[in-house]
């Protein structure tokens, strides 16, 4: 039986096809709660109620609006470009969906352990943009053509940082395998053996360019309701719509889980002692996704040539300077060798 | 024909077919979504060579990036695209048959496929052992040691484009109102508003 | 990479970074204010670069495996490219003031240019060769559409970026082809694999693509389309500086790959440099008869130039290498005092190129007009001025390659090429009054237009003793 698995080429496809359903089902169950959780916090915040109808506590609001969702009529505007327009949800979708094969969820728990695990999620991450700008362009509206080329520029821009602030890490752990990245986080200190701590301020530059780069507020300009309406999506209904949503969400939480694996430590335990595990990859991220719902809340959106002035002139001198630092603390064995626990090499 | 032999053929079809139809497209916006995929089905071809770390690049520079800008650029262009296609076809019958030719003449290069005897040794000398080293690190090695010198000479290049792109578009205007970042930011409720106590039924 | 590989290339560094640093002082300092200051280092440090590989170099040293090689030939050609930069950039300085185009990042991208020709010439690999040629390339592009508010010159930039970027597309091309072939992009690998007789059809087909490439650099026909419209559309110091150094550098590159990668097959390739050579001359000799503007004239002259210069690669000798050194070496140099000539050329404050208004400059200006008449006899290679020599090397080179044909076809070419260099100094001293050219000229013009003619008329002594050093220079070339 374990050979048919292992052996034949049926047999791995399968075993791939379960693996991915492994991942992706729990996913997006996940992603209805915490979409439901993401408008809860924003409710209390605000001092309302929130979604509280549908189910004990509004619990299954997400599952109403997914049947609403799907139920409705898909509406293509006049003079759209059919093809691309319905091509893009699609890749907004899918891009967000595929990431997900490189993270791994505990020790060996990854449906494809890639060395260069981390430049796929972000080659993945880059590839997002193209279901805002070709869903912005084919919706042959002004509107949406503003939004998705806001959305062209802004996350070019913001990717330059991430990628930056993700070499940092690269040069301590000298791999670029996630596991390898966990593995050199962990020590007798527990948390704080982690990357949060040697790398502290990319912590918050890396945070801070997620929002931008997964569009949330202060920096969703694309979709931006009270000047563009909502950007990109003014012309999307129904499903596509929906795609974009979970999309959009599904990349929100990816960010989640890459914080966690590059600065917290993945599925290591805060308190040494304890055992590691999944829940501790879980816990952490929901922690990470709950500062992405109050930021969500508490601010107020940024203005287009600020997000862009930030962006390019402090955040990506930062980030190289930030580079050049760690390359000579790894390099030289500064406090102790925490910026050079290599694993691979040395 | 194996799981490899397919991926490779599925791959490598595409990058032909979407080359083509990134030529013969007529909406320019279409060309370049063309041009992605066939970026995408060569990094696909990369992984398929076991050079990963060459494929994550192609992707992230050539279409996170790159193409990401034609994209923006394209999007934008007026063109009268008939007009263009017009002007094209006069000149297609002369294009086509120089085309043809020089087809035929590299066919007829190609036709004796022989390297020189000592083109694989040579070929060899340059790269580590793959089964020692990770291709990752190999390149790493490679480039920044052996060919440090192109490298430097890229990064001068790239230099000389952003200085031009500087010298020949920038232009500082001084009719417009500007932002002050700095004033901004020092900017605080004492300075930027004032608090006046009004009577009722008196006004200011 | 050791010390030695560094200091190979130590004076391609030098000049970099002070091209960096300058970069920021102009961009931190001042601006376009720091321009005039920045041109005089800029030229100071590229004489100074050039004295000290004229005086320190020795020997032959390769570094990075094998992709720099810094041997007598390179040396000599990287001396006459600083040398000739250093003096247009020099010379355009006022120019470029007075039309408020003196930017700061001019004399900076004429100095990363000089560093990709510094590279060309040593290039050892195709790698490097290609790195070099692009950045110099590159450089060039922008400041040919430095009047970025000029049709003309916007149009020049362009065209030439379009058209190079085509030959880059050619050469890259062949380089593949060449690797494919050869296994190996370095040069010393390449020469093992292309013995005659036994080269492969393929590495044949690289080499054609490699000379198409280059021979687009060098402008020479049937690549020479952009030449007349870049020259005429480009500021003239601009134009003068495409004349001088980067001509130098492309036709170095071209040696240097046509030796040191293909010189077991000199025979292969001296027929299509001879093709090369011979169309170019002749068409440089009948087109520039047409012209009136006297940018476009230079173009068509550096074209026939072009073609004289690569009669000497076409032997594939080593006396014919040095003739091709000797004779890059005096077009130079006579180009120099011409462009500075043709920078003074104003009315009313307003360039004008038309040659015409050079009537009767003898009248009004007999020194400055004497200096040209020195100028255009040798350009079109009048006995006993020095360019007469430089013709005189390159036909005696052919014919000691036992191609007579070639030479026959040079003189012929030569003397109808006379005929427009000639008219104008008949419009100078025979022409009839009309509106002539009032501007002053700046004093380094001057000088430059008079130490240039000077060398005309003294070099005929023994040429400045340049003759061994071409000789030493390609000896170290051809093995």
């Amino acid at each position: 039986m374990v050979e048919f698995f292992t052996e034949t080429n049926l047999g791995i496809v399968l075993l791939i096809l379960g693996q991915a359903l492994l991942v992706i089902v729990p996913l997006l169950l996940a992603l209805a709660f915490l979409m439901y959780a993401d408008r809860k916090v924003w409710a209390a915040v605000q001092m309302r109620r929130g979604p509280n109808v549908v189910g004990v506590f509004g619990l299954l609001q997400s599952f109403a609006d997914f049947l609403k969702y799907i139920v409705k009529e898909v509406v293509v505007p006049a003079g759209a470009d059919k093809a691309v327009f319905f091509l893009a949800p699609m890749i907004s979708f899918v891009m967000a969906v595929i990431a997900w094969v490189a993270i791994p969820w505990n020790e060996g728990w990854v449906i494809a352990d890639l060395n260069v695990a981390i430049l796929y999620i972000f080659a993945i991450s880059s590839l997002e943009v193209y279901g805002v700008i070709m869903g912005g362009w084919a919706s042959n509206s002004k509107y949406p053509f503003l939004g998705s080329l806001r959305s062209a520029a802004q996350m070019i821009s913001y990717e330059v940082s991430i990628g930056l602030i993700i070499v940092g890490v690269i040069i301590s752990t000298g791999s670029m395998n996630f596991g390898d990245i966990v593995n050199a986080q962990k020590g007798d200190w527990g948390l704080f053996n982690w990357y949060w701590l040697p790398h502290f301020p990319m912590l918050f530059l890396f945070f801070i360019s997620a929002l931008a780069e997964t569009n949330r507020p202060p920096f969703d300009l694309p979709e931006a309701e009270s000047e563009l309406v909502a950007g990109y999506q003014v012309e999307y209904s129904s499903t596509p719509f929906l795609l974009f949503m979970i999309g959009e969400l599904m990349a929100v939480v990816l960010m989640c889980a890459l914080v966690t694996l590059l600065f917290l430590g993945g599925w290591l335990s805060p308190i040494p002692g304890l055992p590691d595990g999944i829940l501790w990859m879980t816990l952490k991220m929901a922690a990470v996704f709950f500062i992405f719902a109050m930021v969500k809340a508490i601010t107020p959106r940024y203005r287009y040539d600020q997000l862009m002035r930030i962006g390019w002139k402090v955040f990506l001198p930062l980030s190289l300077a930030w580079v050049v630092i760690v390359a000579f603390f790894a390099q030289y064995g500064a406090f102790g060798g925490a910026y050079a626990r290599w694993t691979v090499g040395g | 024909m194996t799981v490899f032999d397919f991926i490779f053929y599925l791959f490598a079809i595409t990058v032909v077919t979407a080359g083509l139809l990134t030529v013969v497209s007529k909406n320019p916006v279409h060309s370049v979504l063309w041009l992605i995929l066939a970026f995408l089905s060569s990094a696909g071809l990369f992984v398929l060579l076991g050079a990963e770390f060459v494929a994550m690049l192609l992707i992230i520079v050539y279409v996170g990036a790159v193409a990401v800008l034609f994209l923006f650029v394209v999007m934008m262009l007026d063109v009268d695209f008939a007009e263009l296609k017009g002007e094209m076809a006069k000149y297609m019958p002369l294009a086509l048959l120089m085309g043809v030719i020089i087809l035929m003449q590299l066919a007829l290069a190609f036709g004796v496929w022989e390297q020189s005897d000592k083109a694989a040794g040579l070929r060899a000398a340059v790269t580590p052992d793959i089964t020692e080293t990770h291709n990752t690190a190999a390149l790493g090695m490679l480039i920044y040691d052996d060919y440090i010198l192109p490298f430097q000479l890229a990064g001068l290049i790239l230099l000389v484009a952003m200085i031009g792109a500087i010298v020949l578009t920038l232009r500082h205007r001084t009719d417009i109102k500007r932002q002050d970042i700095l004033a901004q930011m020092y900017r605080d409720p004492a300075k930027a508003m004032e608090l006046k106590d009004v009577k009722p039924g008196q006004g200011l | 990479m050791t010390e030695a590989d560094f200091n190979t290339v130590l004076p391609e560094v030098v000049l970099a970074v002070f091209s960096m640093a300058a970069l920021l002082y102009g961009a931190y300092g001042g601006k376009d204010k720091t321009a005039p200051i920045l041109v005089w280092i800029t030229s100071a440090i590229m004489v100074a670069i050039a004295l000290w590989i004229g005086v320190n170099g020795a020997g032959v040293q390769t570094g990075f495996g094998g992709m720099i090689v810094n041997d007598a030939f390179s040396r000599f050609a990287k001396v006459t490219i600083l040398l000739s930069g250093a003096a247009v950039l020099l010379m355009s300085e006022s120019y470029l003031a007075k039309r408020d185009l003196l930017r700061f990042e001019y004399p900076l991208l004429v100095a990363l240019a000089t560093v990709g020709m510094m590279i060309m010439v040593s290039a050892g690999d195709l790698m490097a060769l290609y790195m070099g040629l692009e950045l110099q390339s590159l450089a060039l592009y922008v400041v040919a559409a430095l009047r970025r508010d000029s049709v003309k010159s916007t149009e020049a930039g362009l065209k030439y970026f379009v058209l190079g970027a085509l030959s880059s597309g050619m050469l890259l091309y062949g380089a593949s082809l060449v690797y494919g072939y050869s296994g190996t992009t370095l040069f010393s690998g390449i020469i093992q694999t292309a013995n005659a007789g036994e080269i492969s059809l393929g590495l044949l087909f690289g080499l054609v693509f490699l000379i198409t490439g280059l021979a687009f650099k060098v402008s020479a026909v049937p690549f020479h389309m952009w030449t007349p419209d870049v020259y005429e559309g480009s500021p003239t110091p601009v134009t003068a500086f495409f004349a001088t150094a980067p001509k130098v550098a492309a036709m170095g590159l071209f040696a240097r790959l046509l030796f040191d990668a293909f010189g077991g097959v000199t025979g292969d390739w001296g027929q299509v440099i001879a093709l090369l050579s011979v169309a170019s001359m002749f068409l440089g000799a009948f087109a520039a008869i047409g012209q009136r503007n006297i940018k476009r004239l230079m173009a068509y002259s550096s074209i026939a130039h072009m073609g004289f210069a690569l009669m000497g690669l076409a032997a594939g000798t080593a006396g014919g290498v040095q003739a091709m050194l000797i004779y890059m070496a005096i077009y130079v140099t006579m180009n120099i005092g011409t462009f500075a000539f043709i920078l003074s050329m104003e009315r009313d404050g307003a360039p004008v190129t038309d040659i015409e208004s050079l009537n009767q400059l003898s009248k009004h200006e007999p020194l400055k007009a004497l200096a040209m008449l020195v100028l255009l006899f040798s350009l079109a290679g009048v006995p006993p001025l020095v360019g007469f020599f430089g013709k005189f090397y390159v036909l005696k080179a052919a014919v000691d390659a036992n191609m007579a044909w070639l030479a026959v076809a040079g003189v012929v070419a030569s003397v109808i090429g006379a005929f427009y260099y000639l008219r104008i100094v008949f419009y100078m001293y025979f022409g009839e009054e009309g509106n002539g050219i009032d501007g002053q000229m700046a004093p380094i013009a001057w000088a430059m237009l008079m130490v240039s003619a000077a060398i005309m008329v003294v070099g005929v002594i023994n040429l400045f003793g340049i003759e061994a050093l071409a000789a030493t220079a390609a000896d170290a070339l051809v093995k």
